[in-house]
Order: C-alpha cells, then structure tokens, then sequence
C-alpha cells in the first residue's frame, strides 16, 4: 500500500495535544523542574542534579511512612474486598431490600472526605463521642489521641467504613450480571454452594475486582484528608502517610525542592505497583484464552 | 434411564391460580418413555421451559406429580435426580479447562479419580473434544462450550434423562447442523431419555422419534412428525407445523358437505358421523400440499372456482394464493406444473380434507 504524506493531518492532532499538555505534561514538568533545583527565593535558584533524590531516598522517615503506607493500603484491601465480596453475596437479588440496601451502602460513599474525618475524630472521642465512651464503658483502654495503635486502628476502620460499599455495589453488579442458568446448571452438577462461588461468581466478579482494587489501592496509597482531620498524622508519626509527610515537608516546611522530588517518587511507585498489577491480571486472563 | 411419567401435573406461578389463564402449565397426563427422543415444540410463552424446569426439578409444580420410573421425584432437588440440562445459552465454567469441566459433576459427587478419568476421556472421545481437554474452556466457540455442556450430562452413567432447552440458539446455522447429528449420534450409542425444547420445527421434526406440540400451556398433540403433518389434532398444529402452514376457514356444515363461502366441499360419511357428536365453531383444514390446484381444462367435479392471486416461486415449488369470495388459501404446486391464466379449480382430496371443532379435530 501507498502511503500518503500528508503533513497537515497533525493539525488535527493539536487540540488534543494542546489539552493534554496544560492538564498534565506542564504540571509534571514544572515538577521535574522543582525537584533538580535549590530554590531559595524567585530569583536565586542553583541547580543540584539528582541530591534532592539521593536525599530523598535515604530519608529514614521517609522509609518508615512508607512502610505504614503499604501496611496501610495493604490491610485495607485485605479487610474491604473480602468483607466487600461477603456483603455483596448477602445482599437481596429482587424486592424492596434492592433499593433499600443500595441507598444505606451509597451514604457513606457520598459524604465528602473531611466530613468523614470530623465524624470519626467525634465519634471515636472518650468524653462525647458514643463510640469511644462505649468503648471505654465496656473496660477498652481506647483513647486514639495517645495510643498510636488506636489511632491506626481508628482510622482503618474508618477507611472500611466508608469505602467498603464501593466494593460492595462493584461486586454487586458484577454478581447480578450472572445469568440464571450458571447457578442451575451448578445446581444440576451438584456443585456445593463454596464451589458455585469459586467457580462462577468469582470469575464473573473478576473483572470489576480488579476496578475495585485498583480504585482502593490508588486511594489508600494516597489517602491524606481523614488522617489529616481525625489525628493529624499523629499520636506521633502513626498515621503519618506518604501524603501528610509530603505536605508537610512542601507547605509546612516549604522544602519545594525535595518534596518535587519525593512527589515523583511517590507517583512512580503509585504508577508501577499499578501498572504490575494490571498486567499480572489480564496476563492471567489471557492465558486462559489461549 | 428412566421414563418420566406426568401425573396430573399443573403449574401456576400465582400462589391461589382462579381461572385456567392462571396457569402457565394446564393440568396434563403425559409418559415419556424411557430412551425416546422426543421434542417439545411450541411458540414462546406456551409452557415448554416450565414444563421443563419442573422435570429437571428446578420448580416444583404447584399441582401434581412428577414420577421416574415409578418413583415420586416432585419434591427433589435437581442434584437427587440424576438429570442433565443444556441450557440455552451456553453453560460452562470459565476457569476450568475442557477436562475440568467434564469432570467437575462427578467430582462433586466423590466419584474416584481413576474412575473421572476413565468417564471423561470416555465422553470426550464421543463428542471429539479430546484434543481440546488441556484448554481453557472460556476460549472455545459456542458450539464447542454447548458441546461441553452436553458433555457434563453425559458423564454420568447414572443421569435419567437429558433435557434440553432450545440448545441451538446461539450457535451459527451450519454449526447447527453438525450438533444436531452429533445429537442423534448419541443418542442411538446411549438410548438416553431426551427431551429437546425447541419453537423451530425443522430442529424438532429432525431431531425427535416423537413431538410434543404445546399451545397456550397444554400439550395439543403428541406424535411423530409424520403423524403432525398429515393428521393435525389441533388447529394449531396445523397451523404451526408445516411451510406454509395448514389452510384452516371457517365452515357450515349443512346437506352432508361443508359451506365455506358459499361453496360446497363434500365430506365422507365417516367425517359426518363424527360430526353428529360434536359441537362448537367448526372449521375445515387442509395443508397446501394436498390442494390440488387445475388451470387447464374442464372444471373437475367437486371443484371450486377461483381467482389466483399471486403465485411466489420457491425454487423446488411454487406456492399460489388464491381466493373464492372472502376466503384466500394457499396451494403448493410442483415447479413442473405450469400456471396459466387468472383463475383456476380447486379440489380438496377427501383424505386430506380435516374439520375442526372448537379447533379440536373432528375427523
């Protein structure tokens, strides 16, 4: 075949590129631009090359956020899909409990981040809030102000609290997309009810699963305002995530330089821990096909 | 193997059913004998997947008993009768492999490896899946994942009757074919009891020994295509079986003949009989077929006048409406018999010529 040259096709091209260009490749840029740079007021600035990174990169707290933060986004995932899966196989196929049970699982998802955080900051208090007055009442010493592992587990919960139901209404949908006729055939196949789940809901969940880790995992590794309102990072460094040690280190300290180099870190790894995961699946997926 | 006898059965999906129109099965008497084949044809809506849901044991029927060689079954669980179903939309288990699948209902009922082993290879060979066995089910075509499906009944040697629910709908016609013969195939090998739902008469008519014709929740004939095509029990029947379908008009009966429009058609003393007995609106049938049409010629005796309307050339035959007064009817005649002119005479061949009461036929 003949090609034809034809140059100002990439006219067209433009609007797309012009777009792409102000929503993030300029941002990215000016990222990567802080982050080889010691900027200490608008017009003195030295270039440094790659210390910000080195620095960075030896950071021992940084290395310990790091650290909770995969603890963190781990136990959320291992406690929300599983939990999420659960709910999801309970919940009513036909009737009133349909919209019922949607409404009461899509409040949480529609409350904004920090109200969240203020709900959980009164809630969780020993004085006024029913939760940690109940708490203590029963004999817990639970006080997330001063005990750092009341304070992770407080915000755990909460993250479960209010993001289960994403699981949940994924799954959900996912389930309801199987058609009868599997879960008679099983029936006629004598399949127990553990072997109907492992093997027809769950292949049919696994494509909106993958969504539903995805969403959670990018979320939790960059969860910030709960944490921020609820404990502030503390007692201490507990809840101290990659995104408050961030702030911190860019508004409160005004370090720009480290934190551009830390921001692009922290975006890579967001990037490849993805990118490994999504690839793992679908190579799974594919080998099936073959 | 088993025959499945129908006692009295009925179903309704409303929980206290008043009139007949409540109920999605009538109340039936029904046998099916142990290694037939039958089909159970009818237009949607009419039954056919109820009635067969209530065999396979899926619903339990709200009146009556379903009973396997004997053996009061109503109130099983499908697992406890030993009966396979295809489905129509292909039923298999994505993440298993060909093999797995297969094996996958006797692994649930504990049956020993070496034993699955054998049963599956056995199975496979027969429905020539057995170089596919390593592959992942989820791959194959539609055809290959209902051949599956077909496979996970047979495996095991205890299953009492395979049911089949409009099996062919999803796979391409030249496909439909080859898995409709591999079909028959089993079925001579096995003699297993087959029951086959289909609305497509040409899939009912080749694959069963014996067809089924449901209308509006009532089996209105049971027989074998032969006996569908040249004696119609049921107006319906005729209606729905055949290509075009049965000629059925409204007639008098009066002076020994019926009156279909002012024109007379004889009947024979044994039809005027039965006659005599019957009562409601009566009807006259006849298939395309048998209406011998002539354009040439003499007006036979016993002939009606009439106009030709139109005339569609199908290549082997060609079908010719035609009219007398308000009445159109359809002929189908050889491709070697010519068509000349606008009117012809019809005759109606006494053998042929069915009459209908209350669209039960009458003789």
């Amino acid at each position: 075949m003949n090609k034809i040259t034809n140059n100002k096709a990439w006219f067209l091209v433009l609007p797309v590129f012009f777009i792409v260009a102000i929503s993030a490749i300029i941002p990215l840029m000016t990222v990567v631009n802080y982050s080889v740079q010691d900027i200490l007021d608008p017009q003195t600035r030295y270039f440094v090359g790659t210390e910000w990174f080195k620095r960075i990169l030896t950071d021992y707290r940084l290395h310990e956020a790091l650290l909770r933060q995969i603890g963190y986004s781990l136990s959320v995932l291992l406690i929300e899909i599983p939990l999420g899966i659960g709910i999801a196989l309970t919940l009513p196929r036909k009737g009133w409990g349909v919209s019922a049970c949607m409404v009461l699982l899509a409040l949480p998802l529609l409350i904004p981040w920090n109200v969240v955080g203020t709900i959980w900051q009164i809630f969780g208090r020993a004085d006024i809030g029913l939760g940690g007055y109940f708490l203590n009442k029963i004999g817990i010493d639970y006080n997330y102000t001063q005990s750092s592992v009341a304070a992770w587990l407080t915000v755990l919960v909460m993250d479960v609290w209010h993001w289960t139901s994403l699981i949940v209404l994924l799954c959900y949908a996912g389930l309801r997309s199987i058609p009868d006729a599997y879960y008679q055939a099983a029936k006629i196949d004598g399949a127990s009810r553990w072997a109907v789940f492992r093997f027809i809901q769950l292949p049919k969940m696994q494509s909106v699963l993958v969504i539903g880790v995805l969403l959670r995992f990018m979320d939790s590794f960059m969860i910030y305002t709960e944490p921020f309102v609820l404990t502030g990072g503390g007692p201490g460094n507990a809840t101290t995530f990659l995104s408050q040690y961030l702030t911190r280190m860019a508004v409160g300290q005004f370090d720009i330089g480290p934190a551009a180099a830390f921001s692009l870190i922290y975006f890579l790894i967001i990037l490849l821990v993805c990118w490994v995961f999504y690839t793992v699946v679908m190579n799974a997926g594919q080998r099936g096909e073959q | 193997m088993a025959r499945i006898d129908l006692d009295n059965l009925a179903h309704s999906y409303f929980p206290d059913p008043k009139g007949d129109e409540d109920y999605a099965l009538r109340r039936m008497e029904h046998v099916w004998e142990d290694g037939g084949a039958y089909a159970l044809l009818g237009p949607s809506g009419c039954g056919k997947t109820t009635l067969l849901n209530i065999i396979s044991g899926l619903l339990t029927p709200s009146h009556g008993k379903v009973l396997f060689d004997g053996k009061d079954v109503t109130n099983l669980a499908p697992e406890q009768r030993n009966i396979a179903q295809v489905f129509q939309f292909p039923v298999i288990y994505d993440t298993m492999t060909v093999y797995e699948n297969l094996a996958f209902p006797l692994r649930n009922r504990g049956v020993d490896e070496k034993r699955v082993h054998a049963r599956v290879h056995e199975i496979a060979e027969m429905l020539d899946l057995s170089g596919k066995l390593k592959q992942k089910a989820r791959g194959l075509g539609a055809d290959e994942k209902q051949t599956i499906s077909l496979g996970r009944g047979l495996v095991r040697d205890d299953v009492s009757a395979i049911l089949f629910d409009e099996p062919l709908t999803v796979i391409d016609p030249h496909l439909k074919w080859v898995l409709r013969r591999k079909l028959k195939e089993i079925h001579n090998k096995l003699r297993p009891t087959m029951v086959y739902v289909t609305h497509d008469q040409i899939e009912a008519l080749t694959f069963a020994d014996k067809v089924v014709v449901m209308y509006g929740g009532k089996v209105v004939q049971l027989g074998t295509p032969q006996e569908l095509f040249e004696n119609p029990a049921h107006t319906f029947v005729g209606y729905f079986i055949g290509s075009p379908g049965m000629n059925i008009m409204p007639c008098n009966i009066d002076d020994g003949a019926a009156w279909i429009d002012g024109q007379r058609i004889a009947l024979s003393d044994q039809q005027l009989t039965a006659l005599g007995k019957a009562s409601g609106k009566t009807e006259l049938g006849i298939r395309p077929e048998f209406v011998r049409l002539h354009t040439e010629g003499q007006a036979p005796e016993g002939s009606i006048e009439v106009n030709i309307v139109k005339v569609e050339d199908l290549g082997q035959f060609k079908i010719a409406t035609t009219r007398f007064g308000t009445t159109e009817l359809k002929v189908k005649v050889g491709e070697d018999q010519q068509i000349v002119g606008q009117s012809g005479f019809l005759q109606f061949p006494q053998e042929w010529t069915k009459i209908y009461a209350d669209s039960q036929l009458v003789a």
